[in-house]
């Protein structure tokens, strides 16, 4: 198809047109409308995943150009867009997402119905847009225009303290932008001094500008700021359990599903191949912030009494988990890292979902209004328990591969020690996630409310059964994701390493080869690289 | 035939899919069952047509690889199966006792709720076992190691109505993942040292292959194998990761027979062979883990003294006698190790399901009662060897194996621990006299549960008395065939001492030779030490049986006068030395204590206090602000008449 990334980023927006001109009291025209819309964004991307050309090359691909705001010589930005191994997956992730986020509404969105969908369609427009844009204002645009839908989506169809969060989240998040907006703009102009900026902001050819350290220090911290507040990393993660708590279920899942991952794909697009040398000086605080951001969500999560609070938590815990793979900068630890996000995403996402069912049967999430619903729903419980586990991280399902990969890549680079300290998050997820289900599905069923509940209906099956299967499929195959992020990833990793300053100790024997440039400590042998 | 290994762990999958799925609607018990069983049966056959294959074959070490399963620059991860002698053991010994227990289940869990549930889970079980035994690499067995960790889970909470069920099983899969965590960090720590010297892998055979490249003896090595034994003690119950053991008895009888006692609380042992070449580079480990074996090995028989639930014992005895595996392990004595792990896995799952077979007849009997004494308690039994002959000498059978009383299977592989922890090159008499020690006290802690459950009067409820049936065939067929083994099952590894030729030793040679060799693993002294050492564990033990007879059948009022003479120590042992309240003070709840204080205090008070906080500054600031926008003329005169004052009185006195 041509043009595909622009139909699939702008179809939402060509249905939310549409669906502006249906009659608002037809709610189910409404729903099934969207549905179909984000349906057909979905087939639209669906060449996408099985393109083979990301197999074997690390550049963009469908790339679209054209040039949209120019102010004489003294601004030009472009419609410049593209998607390679690195966003490949999280588009797919975008697309695949939304049908499940609108099927779940089907019973818990009654007030407002038009307006809650086109804030859903706007919502992907907005994030496939930031994730296929290759220019770098164009990404801050659609960065900035994702906010809008979701504190809407939050302060219009959230629960009780829904304005406190919804506002709480906006502040949060637009604090760090503003930086961002700031560097973005210095950064563009620093390219245009030097002259080697000559298509607007493309990210592309900012990832040849060769910034002075010390400037990169002030430029990445102002980036890293904005995109640790949307991972979130700890202590900046404090919007997030009030956000997830308070939005509606569809609003949850496409918020830990996706908008997380605009934090940490900013990480792995922009902050660090942009500023490469204040990365390195940066890593060892932003790892700890990662480790204590896995153990802290986990110890925090394993004190909640409302179950959507606790995944909420469990959140900056995993998150936390992509971040160590991230920042280890080697193939394992990064690939980790980024099927982490896609698993966070299905996983966490079908958790919300599982809330979700829950809350709409009850209008509770406390966990001590409930107990032995395992005996009254049992596809309920079987498929809760495989979401269970595979957030625990069960070997066989999704959730292993990735948290495996990202601490053994935390191995391999000098953050070993941090990899010690993390994987203690493997006991603490078992924990909390088990004393929550514990309560919640095993045990005598005492509370006369719980006596007539009833198991998952058809609707709710069908929309978990993509999520199960992509649980064990990534699982037992990751492969198929493997080989088309590789290339990418590791074509970022050479160019970032090749910019960072090279400190090697003498090695204590000479039968290393010291191909690697970065820091290692002193007695212990460099680690390998690709 | 090797060509065929992947049907091994297939069929109990299968297994499990299809009664997982459909076992509602096909209700049929005997159907579910059956099925269940011809899966594992099915693959019973297919292991016992490689082993013998392997036995006859030069070549002992076959690979069989899928396909890959994760590819990631150098980590190279395939879906792959090694079969050698070592795994074509434990293949046997899981499916054969897998198949039997299986068929036992279809008896004892007749009218369950659930039925086709615990089916698809044992199958489940099966698969994840095989995986762990069969993987060529190590994260194929770290699947089957959390998998069967999840199967425990699961049945272990099988009962999940009941409170204690599900905190036993939470506890359960917690207390492993303190010992995963050993695992991941071990394995973690070996593929970037091993990397670092070029060779990226995770293959068993390339692990053993390159092994030499960490140094004996250097202490990467001893890190690493620390850190998996951590992941054995979680996963094999041993201190300091036991407690989770004995509250797995929540689950139904067969599955502590199978799981909790013959094959997968054995899995630490087997890592540990499977990993024996890095396990004899470090001595200091190896002195590690028997220490640990054998201070567990006497520290859990003493609690199996004073506890009186029938599987309490067992389990606490399951504990002990694996603490005498890893003994074995740790004083190089490999084949011993795996010796006893199959002995073990035969009188052991034949005693638990006696015990199942005794609690099926209590509860027969005192639901005729209409009681609500609890069938497990020893104290309400007794006299039951007339009601219950086969399950009795079985049962009796079983237990003098487990005492160690020649010439059934226990006395030859425990002898043969016995005899390496005193002769071995890493042994130590301390080792040997703590083992004994502990042999002693299994003899007299199992006579002691053979005389309060089979000898004497029956103390049931009277209207129950008469009711405690002999259990149906499908229990009783196991419990023959397992008692037949583990009276004859010790002659396959008989020592040439005893005009034996060990065909265990020669047989697992292949696995363990090298190591042996290599860093010179070996048990040597004059015949009649070794003589002297068999005839003094045989008195040992003799002597505690003795001690259990006079005081449960003879004296049955000596216990009391016991109990009553040291109150203190009896308190101790029956509360079990108050461990799990120590781990409760110690880990437990500072935990919930700083998670409390991380959401409350930090999270809220701190973080958002200072969000907030600037928030209600800004608030208030605007808040001023506002008055001065106050929309008079007159006020905004006011104002800009000051201003210029000021303004004027600036540059005046500047």
């Amino acid at each position: 198809m041509q043009n595909l990334l622009s139909w699939m980023t702008f179809f939402p927006l060509v249905g939310l047109a549409i669906l502006l001109f249906m009659p608002g009291a037809k709610e189910n025209a409404l729903k099934v409308w969207t549905l179909v819309v984000t349906i057909i964004t979905f087939m639209i991307s669906l060449p996408l995943a099985f393109d083979d050309v990301f197999k074997t090359s690390a550049a963009m691909h469908y790339t679209e150009f054209s040039k949209w705001i120019s102010i004489g010589d003294f601004f030009q930005m472009n419609y410049n867009v593209g998607v390679d191994g690195i966003s490949l997956w999280l588009v797919m992730l975008t697309t695949f997402i939304m049908p499940i986020a609108v099927l779940s509404t089907w019973q818990a969105v009654d007030k407002n119905v038009k307006g809650f969908m086109a804030m859903l369609l706007l919502l992907e427009t907005a994030m496939l847009g930031a994730f296929v844009s290759i220019d770098l204002f164009l990404f801050y645009i659609f960065w900035e225009l994702m906010l809008i839908p979701m504190y809407f989506l939050i302060g219009i169809w959230g629960g009780k303290n829904r304005i406190y969060a919804a506002v709480k989240f906006f502040l949060y998040t637009a604090v760090g932008s503003l930086l961002m907006l700031v560097a973005i703009i210095y950064v563009y102009y620093y390219g245009v001094k030097t002259g080697i900026a000559t298509d607007g902001f493309s990210i592309v050819e900012f990832y040849k500008l060769g910034i002075p350290g010390n400037l990169q220090t002030w430029l990445f911290l102002a980036f890293a700021f904005s995109f640790a507040i949307k991972v979130p990393m700890f202590p900046l993660h404090t919007w997030l359990p009030d956000a997830h708590t308070e939005a509606p279920t569809a609003g949850s899942v496409i918020l830990a599903a996706v908008l997380l991952k605009m934090g940490t794909y900013g990480y792995v697009r922009f902050a660090i191949p942009l500023f490469p040398e204040a990365m390195q000086t940066f890593t060892p605080l932003l790892a700890t912030l990662a480790v204590i951001g896995i153990i802290y969500g986990a110890l925090v999560a394993m004190m909640q009494d409302d179950v959507k609070k606790l995944v909420a938590y469990s959140s900056v815990s995993h998150l936390g988990f992509v971040m160590l793979g991230v920042f280890a900068m080697n193939l394992q630890g990064m690939a980790g890292g980024m099927l982490q996000m896609i698993n966070h995403g299905i996983s966490t996402g079908a958790l919300f979902l599982i809330v979700g069912f829950l809350y709409e049967r009850r209008h509770t999430r406390e966990i001590n209004e409930f107990g032995g619903l395992a005996k009254k729903m049992p596809i309920f419980a079987t498929i809760f328990m495989i979401m269970t586990f595979s957030s625990i991280g069960l070997p066989g399902t999704n959730g292993f591969v990735g948290e495996f990969l990202a601490i053994l890549g935390a191995f391999e680079s000098e953050l070993r020690w941090y990899a010690v300290v993390a994987t203690t998050g493997v006991i603490f997820a078992a924990v909390y996630m088990l004393w929550m289900y514990q309560r919640v599905m095993f045990g005598e069923c005492n509370n006369p409310k719980n006596a007539d509940l009833k198991d998952l209906s058809a609707r709710e099956i069908t929309l978990m059964v993509p999520l199960l299967v992509f649980v064990f499929w990534i699982g037992v195959y990751p492969n198929t994701f493997f080989d088309k992020m590789n290339p990418a990833l590791e074509n970022l990793i050479k160019q970032v390493k090749s910019q960072q300053v090279a400190i090697v100790m003498p090695a204590s024997t000479g039968e290393y080869t010291l191909g690697n440039p970065r820091l290692t400590h002193p007695g212990m042998p460099p680690q390998g690289h690709q | 035939m090797y060509d065929y290994l992947w049907l091994i762990p297939f069929f109990p999958l299968v297994g499990s899919i299809i009664n997982g799925l459909f076992g509602k609607k096909i209700k049929n018990e005997a159907v579910i069952g059956g099925f269940a069983t011809a899966m594992i049966g099915l693959s019973f056959v297919v292991s016992a047509s490689c082993f013998f294959s392997l036995l006859n074959d030069p070549v002992k070490v076959h690979e069989q690889v899928l396909g890959s399963w994760m590819s990631v620059g150098h980590l190279q991860v395939e879906w792959g199966f090694l079969l050698d002698p070592l795994s074509a053991l434990m293949i046997m010994v899981v499916t054969g006792v897998g198949t039997l227990i299986h068929l036992y289940s279809i008896g004892y869990m007749h009218g369950e709720e659930g039925f086709y549930r615990f089916f698809s889970y044992l199958n489940l079980f099966c698969f994840c076992m095989l995986m762990l035994v069969l993987g060529n690499n190590a994260l194929v067995m770290f699947i089957g190691w959390e998998g069967v960790g999840l199967c425990s889970y699961l049945l272990i909470g099988y009962y999940f109505h009941k409170k204690s069920a599900g905190d036993a099983a939470k506890k359960a899969f917690v207390v492993n993942r303190v010992g995963d965590f050993g695992f991941l960090v071990g394995l973690g720590i070996l593929f970037w040292t091993l990397g670092s010297h070029g060779v990226w892998t995770v293959k068993f055979t390339e692990i053993a292959a390159n092994a030499h490249l960490l140094g004996a003896g250097s202490t990467v090595v001893t890190i690493v194998t620390l850190c998996f034994f951590l992941g054995a003690t979680g996963k094999s119950a041993q201190i300091p990761l036991y407690t989770w053991l004995p509250d797995a008895m929540e689950g139904p009888t067969p599955v502590s027979a199978l799981i909790h006692a013959a094959t997968m609380v054995t899995a630490g042992v087997y890592m540990i062979g499977r990993m024996n070449i890095l396990f004899a580079m470090s001595p200091t480990t190896m002195l590690i883990v028997a220490m640990v074996g054998a201070a567990t090995a006497i520290f859990a028989a003493s609690i199996g003294f004073a506890q009186n639930d029938i599987k309490r014992v067992l389990a606490y005895s399951t504990v002990s006698q694996l603490g005498f595996m890893f003994l074995a392990m740790g004083v190089g004595a490999f084949t011993a190790g795996i010796f006893h792990l199959m002995t073990h896995a035969f009188f052991k799952a034949c005693l638990f399901l006696g015990s199942g077979s005794v609690i099926h007849g209590m509860h027969h009997g005192l639901h005729h009662a209409h009681s609500h004494d609890d069938p497990q308690d020893m104290r309400n039994m007794g006299g039951l060897s007339k009601k219950m002959k086969i399950t009795y000498w079985t049962f009796l059978i079983s237990t003098i194996a487990i005492a160690g009383i020649p010439p059934l299977a226990g006395f030859f592989s425990k002898d043969e621990i016995l005899w390496w922890s005193f002769a071995s090159t890493r042994g130590h008499w301390l080792l040997w006299l703590t083992a004994t020690a502990a042999a002693m006290m299994t003899a007299f802690y199992m006579f002691r549960l053979v005389s309060m459950t089979f000898w004497g009067e029956c103390r049931a409820n009277p209207k129950a008395k008469d009711h405690i049936p002999e259990s149906p065939w499908t229990i009783t067929l196991p419990l023959i065939i397992l008692a037949g083994l583990a009276a004859l099952g010790g002659f396959v590894g008989v020592p040439a001492l005893l005009g034996g030729s060990n065909h265990l030793a020669t047989f697992l040679n292949p696995v363990f030779g090298h190591a042996q060799e290599t860093f010179n693993l070996s048990a040597h002294g004059s015949h009649a030490t070794e003589y002297g050492l068999m005839f003094f564990s045989v008195v040992v033990a003799s002597i505690g049986i003795g001690i259990a007879l006079y005081m449960y059948n003879k004296n049955p009022d000596l216990p009391g006068k016991f109990v009553a003479r040291f109150p203190g120590l009896h308190r101790a042992v029956f509360n079990k030395w108050y461990v799990d309240e120590i781990y409760d003070a110690l880990f437990v709840n500072p935990t919930k204590k700083l998670g409390t204080f991380l959401w409350k205090g930090f999270d809220v008070k701190l973080v958002d206090g200072v969000v907030n906080g600037v928030a209600a500054t800004v608030e208030a600031c605007a808040r001023g602000m506002r008055y001065t926008q106050s929309g008079l003329i007159a006020s905004y005169a006011m104002t800009m008449v000051i201003g210029v004052f000021v303004i004027i009185a600036y540059y005046v006195f500047k």
